[in-house]
């Protein structure tokens, strides 16, 4: 009964009394808006069918490569030489590097991430405006590891008919033991995708031994048992939950196709009127359109996130084209055509219901534009890497006091000087400097002017400047400050003021 | 009212909410169940926050919470990490002596690390941030030291002050000359146009070297010597060069000659530890005027 029905009864009590009786009859009678409908629903468990075909062979394939190189890419090596670690990838926050095989990044370079944000994002949308959602049916992680840990359901629990039969019946031995095998391999899986992970930041090997004996750092066990949490709920729990309440991508991706972007499509032009085989052979024989659509739910009872593909464009499809496999298989076994659902525009759809020809748009504005803006990132950001430097010289004047007059009258400036070495052997640089006529350097620490940097890393030193030089009032100098590799010459500069009084 | 009834939509099977705007109706899509539970543990989740941590207020004070948790007692565990940290270098402080530190690439850069924060707590206020000084403050940064400018002569200052309440302080004033009636108004201003002449600078006209210098030699030269240039024993400063910790115009010195100067430093032994005032004095050494 609704909440407004009740205050409409007592609003009327001035109302004469056949009209409330009516009132009140009608409110008895109407059953009202559907106020007392639940406003959360239970989940809907997606028994997803094993399927053959070549979209699962696809998402085989690109399983095991992604798995692999994230399980595996900790203990590739790479040799750069006796100072510095030799795994190919390493997020080393201790002494803030990251290790990308032959890039290394310091922490000041960490704009080369947003140039690879920028990539990755285009490559997305690149991705939407050829085929859809290919990043989520194919590459996501969450679709990557819901697929391995719906194989170890089936393996443990059989395939979708006979899974849902026990479900439906009471708890045996042998179904406890295959849900206790099920959830333990689920938890070994995941328990082994956060160990991967923490080897990303340590030297694997290392690590690995450390882990094994209780040796390793707190943080490390503790990002294992996160890592192993979120993957077991993600994967074993949570699934398709993840894609249609957590995601955005895709909120975003409604948001980012056009008609020529190609989806896993139903076509109804073809399909519809659904109906048997018998049924059909009877109605074409009348000469009546039939559709190829067998209504056989194959499609349905294959998908990951349980859609029906024939309800058209759908959130929840991931547009991994497994509905494709199974309605190919069924198509097969008909001797009808492949292809009732397949990559495929609404706009064609209509265009060949209308007896037109079907069009297919690769090269247009926005996927040009995606993939200049991928090129022009990509180039800008191989020519920052190519002509990285390996030296770098950066001065700081005191600014208190700016100036300092010396007892006989001289004039000095101090500057704190910050020298780079990005090589991976110890540097000695000369530092000089030029803008100023006669002058006095002196290094704080150092009795001349070689500076001694050691590998991959950097140094502040003091250095004095002194003139005895007659300068002109409020007198602002142009000073160049040069460092030249003592052992190969390279030169490098950078320039500051010199105050006077 | 009576318009409300279980409206269903016909393109995707599922109920509406019944409202309609302009035509348009809302979709009754229940959110998952699971979304609800995943509420209600976070409420669950504050009441441990409660339990665990400090939470109600009371009259005075506030729930201690379980596991004794304060921001004093996680800011005094935290400086202890630090402490523990740093302990290596600071323990090879405390070892080495001064000259060792300015010698030593890495103990010279913690030791300056170490003295700027020091500097910053505990010199600054007179000294200023940079320790470039104000009046009657010396500057840390010139070649112009009362007390001597190598790290012994700093260490010194530093650790017993200048006319400071410990025993060995730096000891040393200037006299109140006019004040004492020691020297007449005339004498005063005679020997303050002496003293711009020893410096090079311009003196007023009607200036009698003769009388100038005939009482810098009896009353002054004692402590700054025959020439001005000052005695670091006394704290007797050079009066022959740029430098002038209260000003070089000549009402400047007469004030001083008349009334005297005693400015103060206090003293730091017993308050800073060995290894801070040992970074200290590296510091100020290296702002760019110690001495070898």
């Amino acid at each position: 009964m609704g909440a407004a029905h009740t205050i409409g009864v007592k609003g009327a009590a001035a109302v004469e009394a056949p009209e409330l009786v009516r009132l009140v009859e009608q409110a008895k009678l109407d059953p009202g808006p559907p106020d007392d409908e639940p406003l959360y629903a239970a989940r809907r468990h997606v028994y997803a069918q094993s399927v053959q075909g070549t979209f699962r062979r696809i998402k085989w394939t690109l399983l095991l490569f992604t798995l692999g190189v994230y399980y595996l890419l900790p203990f590739v090596r790479w040799d750069r030489g006796p100072n510095a670690p030799s795994q190919a990838v390493l997020i080393d926050f201790p002494n803030r590097r990251f290790y990308f095989f032959f890039i290394e990044i310091w922490p000041q370079e960490i704009y080369y991430l947003t140039g690879l944000l920028i990539v990755a994002a285009m490559t997305l949308f690149l991705m939407n405006a050829v085929a859809g959602r290919i990043w989520c049916g194919y590459l996501c992680p969450q679709t990557v590891w819901t697929d391995l840990f719906f194989a170890i359901e089936r393996f443990f629990e059989g395939d979708r008919r006979e899974h849902m039969l026990a479900d439906r019946k009471k708890l045996t031995l042998k179904t406890a033991a295959s849900k206790i095998g099920k959830h333990i391999t689920w938890l070994g899986v995941a328990w082994w995708t956060g160990g991967a992970w923490v080897l990303y930041f340590a030297d694997a090997p290392t690590l690995v031994r450390e882990l094994a004996t209780g040796e390793a750092p707190f943080i490390a066990y503790a990002w294992i048992a996160i890592l192993t949490l979120t993957t077991y709920v993600f994967a074993g729990w949570m699934r398709e939950q993840v894609c249609l309440y957590m995601c955005p991508w895709p909120r975003i991706q409604a948001a980012l196709t056009d008609e020529y972007a190609l989806n896993v499509t139903y076509r109804y032009d073809r399909g519809e009127p659904r109906c048997s085989v018998k049924k059909s052979e009877l109605l074409r024989s009348q000469g009546a359109k039939a559709g190829d659509c067998v209504d056989c739910q194959q499609c349905v009872h294959v998908c990951p996130t349980g859609v029906d593909i024939r309800g058209g464009a759908n959130l929840g499809c991931i547009q991994c084209g497994l509905c494709i496999d199974a309605c190919d298989a069924i198509m097969r076994k008909l001797g009808r055509a492949t292809g009732l659902i397949g990559y495929e525009t609404e706009m064609n759809i209509q265009r060949r219901l209308k007896g037109e020809p079907a069009i297919y748009r690769l090269v247009r504005a926005r996927t040009v534009i995606y993939a200049a803006i991928i090129f022009i990132t990509g180039g800008i950001m191989a020519y920052a890497l190519g002509t990285r430097d390996y030296t770098g010289v950066s001065v700081i004047h005191d600014r208190n006091p700016v100036y300092v007059r010396l007892a006989d009258g001289a004039i000095r400036n101090a500057y704190t000087i910050r020298l780079l070495n990005k090589e991976q052997e110890p540097r000695a640089f000369m530092l000089s400097v030029a803008g100023i006529g006669q002058y006095d350097l002196e290094i704080i620490g150092e009795p001349g002017r070689e500076i001694l940097v050691g590998p991959d890393q950097t140094r502040a030193v003091r250095a004095l400047v002194t003139t005895r030089e007659k300068l002109a009032p409020g007198a602002r100098l142009n000073l160049q400050f040069v460092i030249i590799d003592s052992h190969s010459g390279e030169r490098t500069e950078t320039h500051d003021h010199f105050v006077g009084p | 009212m009576t318009t409300h009834d279980h409206n269903i939509d016909k393109v995707t099977g599922t109920p509406t909410t019944g409202h309609e705007w302009d035509g348009l109706q809302e979709l009754n899509t229940p959110l998952p169940r699971w979304w609800l539970w995943t509420f209600y543990l976070t409420i669950i989740w504050s009441v441990g926050y409660w339990v665990v941590y400090p939470a109600w207020p009371l009259l005075s004070s506030a729930t201690e919470g379980m596991l004794g948790w304060h921001t004093r007692t996680a800011v005094v565990e935290d400086l202890a990490a630090l402490n523990v940290q740093r302990g290596p270098l600071v323990a090879k402080l405390e070892a080495a002596s001064l000259d060792e530190i300015a010698r030593d690439p890495q103990m010279l850069e913690f030791a300056r690390a170490q003295g700027r924060a020091a500097f910053a707590d505990n010199c600054a206020p007179c000294h200023g941030t940079g320790g470039s000084g104000a009046k009657g403050y010396p500057n840390l940064n010139d070649d112009d030291w009362l007390w001597g400018g190598k790290l012994a002569d700093i260490s010194q200052t530093i650790q017993f002050g200048v006319r400071s309440a410990h025993d060995k302080s730096r000891a040393g004033a200037m006299p109140a000359f006019g004040r004492d009636k020691i020297l007449k108004s005339e004498e005063i201003s005679e020997v303050a146009d002496h003293v711009r002449a020893l410096a090079g600078l311009s003196t007023e006209r009607g200036f009698n070297p003769e009388v100038g210098r005939k009482v810098f030699a009896d009353n002054c030269a004692v402590c700054h010597g025959e020439q001005g240039k000052g005695n670091r024993e006394l704290g007797a400063p050079d009066l022959t060069d740029r430098i002038w910790l209260y000003g070089s115009d000549k009402q400047t010195i007469m004030d001083g000659i008349r009334n005297g100067r005693g400015a103060v430093m206090p003293h730091w032994a017993g308050r800073l530890n060995p290894s801070t005032i040992k970074a200290l004095t590296v510091y100020v050494h290296t702002l760019g005027g110690g001495e070898k």
